[in-house]
């Protein structure tokens, strides 16, 4: 039960998790904005790499980094177009902006490509385990861990030592203060969204490599669970959001392994249930931010 | 007050509901079916669009909710509704003691949406503290959940799988009915006591606070009226398509109820019903070219989302350009009057709902 192989597993899930977080909150903290539509850039992610890999004769490296510069230009192209014109305007219509952002990029890929699933060509190194201490490891699992380690640290420099990086976590602070001190709005929110595609193009890879097809319709299962962990971890704190990301991971993983199985199928309806009782009970989630704790009103 | 100061009171649900009538009148007498159905489905629209209004038009709160309580009444009751015959071939699996139950068409839709009005009430309460982001993700939570169960509770809804065999009680004329008394229901809703105290909270909560308001149980029983309305919508519906699945009530009905609330003015009862109106006839043109496409081959793989993406654009634009929909917050009247004589409630676009520019 719980042995090498689960506590790897879990890990993996919750690196993936935590990416995934990591994308909608780094928006939240800025805009109030629930994206509904980086679910959407997941499922183009996807479908970069159905293309290169299937109809180009690229390497797959630069297919994979192709896939994570569109679902990042896709995401400022949508800031760009639909979310900057509503910004000002109230939340309730950045939300349904995002709502409306979401079904065009479901749909259009339904009329481009095809309503059907399609297998995506993955690399050798996706399928391939390698024996450590006993248990046969996936490689994508390691490869998942190691991604995750990698864009954490890179993530913390840029916010840390970085001009933009401060600008960035001061705006999620106090965004209307920021200003006043002569940070660009625009600058700090097209940023935010381009990490928010690079952290959506990267868990689109690791999903894909999971499943190995792509459908319209693959953005809707990321999305939920950015939303549990997300409002697990507490919207505003991007630290909350890994940890919200590990933290479901464990819950699904041992749920998985405990509840009865006519019970597993709601699986998904406890694991909501949970995000209301969080959001009642705690809003400024499991784990607050200093933030949050400081923060008047 | 004599007879005539009493019908201008009421001027616009009677401009609306003549509106609905003529087109009504206009859609027996062609005697088209297609069209039949096309326009009895948009009454049915109306119905859920009209619940959606009462919630979200007097309170300011988007609710992604509303299709799960749809989703209520519609599979509640069908289930009372069916023959014992029916039941046994759509659903092997169904719990014994819910074969037997065999009721006419009304009580059972009575039963459906109250059914969806008490699930609103019980788990509705407590959300009704949250605003914002947290009520937002709540109620979408509310939907997962419910959709969660309807798919997987195969004892009662037959699963994933289609639930067939439900007798078809609605016709064009069922639909008018039930559109007419929710126009009145929701305009009335709108113009009670509890419905202004509810604007005042969305304009400005702390006002509104100040004079000893309420909020969370205004919202509450907008909550529960607007599941109530949801829920016959969703058993009108239900008894007309005869066969359907979970997934009729999830994301994709939720955003075209959306729409066409938003396109046509959330803050105004004639906006819903405006809305509707107008995304209905949109959506049949973008649909027949759809079809047309697909049956000319132009595609290898099938023309299809065309509508939606069409949908999706003109959402946005909507939202970028006329914020406050086609009508915004005024409601229709007959006589027209000028733009002029605007009504007296502020627009509520801006800087009234909560939360509206803290941010920029």
């Amino acid at each position: 039960m719980i042995n090498l192989e689960f506590i790897i597993n879990t890990l993996s899930l919750g690196s993936l998790y935590a990416m995934l977080a990591l994308g909608l909150v780094i928006i939240y903290g800025i805009l109030r904005l629930v994206n509904f539509a980086y679910g959407e850039l997941i499922m183009i992610g996807g479908y970069t790499l159905y293309l290169l890999a299937g109809f180009s004769a690229l390497p797959w490296l630069i297919v994979a980094v192709l896939a994570v510069v569109i679902a990042m230009f896709t995401s400022l192209l949508t800031e760009l177009v639909a979310f900057r014109p509503v910004r000002e305007k109230s939340l309730t219509a950045m939300l349904i902006t995002s709502f409306a952002v979401s079904a065009l990029l479901q749909n259009a890929a339904l009329l481009i490509i095809s309503p059907r699933a399609r297998a995506v060509n993955l690399p050798q190194i996706f399928q391939t385990s390698v024996m450590i201490a006993g248990t046969s490891v996936p490689w994508r699992n390691i490869l998942t861990i190691a991604t995750c380690i990698i864009m954490l640290t890179l993530l913390t420099l840029l916010l840390r030592r970085t001009v933009l990086g401060i600008a960035l976590r001061a705006a999620a602070d106090n965004f209307r203060m920021t200003r006043m001190l002569g940070v660009p709005a625009n600058t700090v929110i097209s940023t935010a969204f381009a990490i928010s595609g690079i952290m959506a193009g990267i868990v689109s890879i690791f999903w894909i490599a999971r499943s190995s097809t792509v459908t319209p319709t693959l953005g809707a299962p990321p999305l939920l669970v950015a939303f549990v962990a997300t409002v697990i971890g507490g919207m505003r704190s991007l630290t909350g959001a890994v940890v919200g990301g590990f933290v479901y991971a464990i819950i699904i993983s041992l749920l998985g392994i405990f509840l009865p199985p006519d019970l597993l199928e709601f699986r998904e309806a406890f694991m909501f249930a949970f995000v209301i009782i969080v959001l009642l009970f705690r809003p400024q989630g499991l784990i607050s931010s200093k933030t949050a704790v400081e923060r008047v009103g | 007050m004599n007879l005539i100061d009493r019908i201008k009171t009421f001027n616009t649900p009677l401009t609306l509901v003549a509106g609905i009538l003529l087109v009504a009148i206009l859609t027996e007498l062609l005697g088209i079916p297609l069209l039949t159905r096309i326009v009895t489905v948009m009454f049915v629209s109306t119905i859920l669009v009209l619940g959606l209004q009462l919630y979200m038009g007097n309170s300011g709160i988007l609710s992604f909710a509303h299709i799960g309580f749809m989703g209520i009444g519609a599979y509640t009751s069908v289930l009372l509704s069916m023959t014992p015959t029916a039941k046994e071939l759509a659903n092997s699996n169904l719990y014994p003691f819910l074969i037997p139950i065999h009721l006419p068409f009304l009580p059972s839709l009575l039963i459906g949406a109250l059914v969806a009005a008490f699930i609103a009430a019980v788990v509705g309460f407590p959300l009704m503290r949250l605003s914002d982001a947290a009520a937002v993700i709540t109620t979408f939570a509310l939907l997962v959940i419910v959709n969660v169960v309807m798919v997987h509770w195969d004892r009662v809804t037959n699963g994933p799988r289609t639930l067939f065999g439900v007798d078809n009680y609605t016709n064009l004329w069922t639909a008018v009915a039930f559109c007419v008394i929710t126009i009145f229901a929701v305009y009335l809703f709108k113009e009670s006591r509890v419905g202004l105290r509810l604007r005042a909270t969305r304009d400005d909560a702390y006002a509104a606070a100040s004079i000893g308001i309420n909020m969370v149980v205004m919202r509450w029983l907008a909550f529960v009226a607007s599941a109530f309305v949801a829920g016959v919508g969703g058993a009108l519906w239900a008894h007309f398509i005869t066969s359907f699945t979970p997934y009729s009530f999830y994301l994709n009905e939720t955003f075209v109820i959306l729409a066409m609330l938003v396109i046509g003015g959330p803050y105004s009862v004639s906006g819903a019903v405006v809305g509707t109106l107008v995304v209905t006839t949109a959506r049949e043109v973008l649909r027949a070219i759809e079809n047309q496409v697909n049956i000319l081959q132009i595609f290898p793989e099938g023309f299809f989302g065309f509508t939606e993406i069409v949908l999706a654009i003109v959402l946005i634009a909507i939202l970028i350009y006329r914020p406050t929909g086609i009508l915004g917050s005024q409601e229709i009247r007959w006589p027209p009057r000028l733009r002029k004589a605007r009504s007296a409630e502020p627009n509520p676009s801006i800087d009234h709902i909560p939360g509206g520019k803290q941010n920029v």
